[in-house]
């Protein structure tokens, strides 16, 4: 088990450190950084002095451990669009979009999973196609659309705006959430069909165990293992939705500063935030891996 | 009995998957041949003719806020939304698998490298990375496609390297090599077509997940640009009218809402055809 651990955290660190490397490269090599800081009509001299004063005169591995070495002791650049250090700027924001992401994901599992469970139970019923097809049309919503459409039926139905800091988070964040709702919606409902027809399912019923007492005893544990994987992995959706989501409803959120600071060509701001995305995901998988360990005996066991 | 085996072998399509079939379909018809439709082009304006609604004298689905019309700007977008999808997911496919067979025949470090390659995609959603390099290069359409490209190239390499590595332990394998046969022969040859049905299938997965980050990308004025257009530009250019020129989003937004639902019916059931072991309708 020590082992299993050892070499997660290990492969958690190799991802990151590449991850780094990539941005660090492609950067680099992207353009002149120095030009690019300079006015076009800048003469030779200007650029070389800014090249010697960022230290681009040096071989390229100094550079990377300076990099690294920078990144390490929290020294992420600062933003050309703002001055302000980038993690400032991503600081001020963070709030907003982990409210989004946070009442998305809620929604998604308070209204998911239940509803998969019971189109399991009541397997072929009415009710059961419903669940099948609001998963499939919550796949196939683009998430923009989506939430066009809510603002547009808002403001004919209600005349109210949806936008905004002020406006409530429940219908970006529904409109965030839809598409894990219906994954998490369709995964409960086959990883509990999976279950309930197990043989040890047969062996409760055998021993006289009471329906509601066999699903909640023995068919719901079996039937979560799988989900805290789904849930860890909807992670990358909800992040790359929010990038979406927070631009249709003007949400002021890490995704709209992300969208902004790649349409000014804010470098340093965008470098920075696909680390904080790159850094969050690997931690994620991490916890969900070490979350295995303790409600899966099996491989505890190995 | 023969009763059993006929129906296993000719299962009669649902009718939801005959009418996502017959979407597409028109979509392709529209996108192929839709021009005839209309005597105006794409990048045609008219500044008489401006957000004039649908049912409108020679604008049968109205004109945007620069008097172009809404019918042929759909056509122009509907082929560059079904260029990108196709080519798109192709080049994930293609990408994906190769690196999945090579890392599963090579063994050592070249799979260490993938491996980790792998790894480092799968902790960076595809659109976080596309954004990333929209920021440092100037958007093209060939960038851009190749960005949309490598969309889900990550799920085909790990399903490949599955799948060949138990190819590999197969009996048939061994028996090919102690024939002779180089190892390109052996794995473009024997294993591929064998294990073609799992990426086939992640194929079908793939595709609405292509049209939707494509469109997604367009609607955040960071993907296709014009004087080119497709379906999301077009949503995002009449993002700021919704209240006043419905039919510039709701529209596109429509035909692309359509057309990833129905891709997916039909990947779903194209999927449990394929690959009894994934059924969906367990």
């Amino acid at each position: 088990m020590i082992g299993y651990i050892l070499s997660r955290l290990i492969r958690a660190v190799a991802t990151l450190l590449i991850t780094v490397t990539l941005v660090f490269l492609f950067i680099r090599f992207s353009g002149d950084p120095a030009a690019a800081l300079v006015p076009p009509d800048a003469p030779q001299e200007v650029i070389d002095q800014y090249a010697r004063a960022m230290g681009l005169d040096q071989p390229i591995w100094v550079q990377y451990t300076g990099y690294v070495g920078g990144l390490l002791q929290g020294d992420f650049g600062f933003s050309i669009h703002t001055g302000l250090a980038v993690e400032e700027v991503f600081l001020a924001r963070l709030p907003h979009t982990l409210e989004l992401g946070l009442t998305a994901l809620a929604m998604a599992i308070a209204i998911g999973i239940p509803v998969g469970a019971i189109a399991a139970i009541r397997r072929g019923s009415a009710l059961d196609r419903f669940v099948m097809a609001f998963s499939v049309f919550a796949f196939a919503m683009p998430n923009f659309l989506f939430g066009l459409l809510m603002i547009l039926i808002a403001a004919l139905v209600f005349g109210t705006f949806l936008g905004g800091d002020s406006a409530s988070v429940l219908w970006p964040a529904l409109t965030l959430g839809l598409a894990a709702m219906g994954s998490f919606a369709r995964f409960t409902r086959s990883s509990v069909l999976e279950t309930i027809n197990a043989p040890y399912m047969r062996a409760a019923e055998a021993r006289g165990v009471p329906f509601r007492l066999r699903l909640i005893r023995h068919a719901a544990p079996n039937a979560a293992i799988p989900l805290v994987t789904l849930i860890g992995l909807s992670l990358g959706a909800l992040v790359a939705g929010s990038v979406v989501t927070e631009q249709v409803f003007a949400w002021p959120g890490v995704g709209q500063l992300l969208v902004r600071s790649v349409a000014t060509r804010d470098l340093a701001q965008v470098q920075f935030l696909v680390l904080v995305v790159a850094f969050t995901m690997v931690l994620a998988n991490l916890l969900v891996d070490f979350l295995y360990l303790l409600i899966d005996p099996r491989i505890r066991a190995s | 009995m023969t009763d059993v085996t006929a129906a296993r072998a000719r299962p009669a399509i649902p009718l939801s998957v005959k009418l996502a079939m017959g979407f597409v379909a028109l979509f392709v018809l529209f996108a192929l041949f839709g021009h005839a439709l209309t005597p105006h082009g794409f990048r045609d304006t008219s500044l008489f003719d401006r957000l004039k609604p649908p049912g409108t004298e020679g604008y049968p689905l109205g004109t945007d806020a620069r008097g172009r019309d809404l019918l042929a700007r759909l056509v122009t977008g509907a082929q560059i939304t079904l260029v990108v999808a196709i080519v798109g997911t192709l080049i994930g496919a293609i990408l994906g698998s190769l690196l999945g067979i090579l890392a599963a025949a090579r063994r050592g470090k070249t799979e260490a490298v993938i491996v980790a390659a792998i790894d480092v995609q799968a902790s960076l959603p595809i659109i976080i990375v596309a954004l990333f390099m929209l920021a440092m290069f100037d958007n093209s359409f060939t960038l851009f496609l190749l960005l949309v490209g490598l969309n889900g190239w990550e799920v085909y390499a790990r399903l490949m390297r599955g799948a060949t590595l138990q190819a590999k332990e197969s009996g048939y394998v061994t028996a090919i090599r102690a024939l002779g046969a180089s190892p390109a022969r052996i794995y473009l040859r024997h294993v591929l077509p064998n294990i073609l049905n799992i990426a086939l299938v992640q194929f079908t997965v793939n595709l609405p997940l292509t049209i939707l980050l494509e469109t997604a990308l367009s609607f955040l004025g960071l993907g296709v640009q014009p004087p080119l257009t497709s379906l999301g530009q077009i949503m995002s250019e009449g993002r700021d009218r919704l209240m006043t020129a419905w039919w510039l989003t709701l529209l596109p937004g429509a035909i692309i809402f359509c057309l990833a639902l129905s891709v997916s019916m039909i990947g779903d059931w194209l999927r449990d055809r394929l690959d009894p072991t994934l059924r969906s309708e367990r």
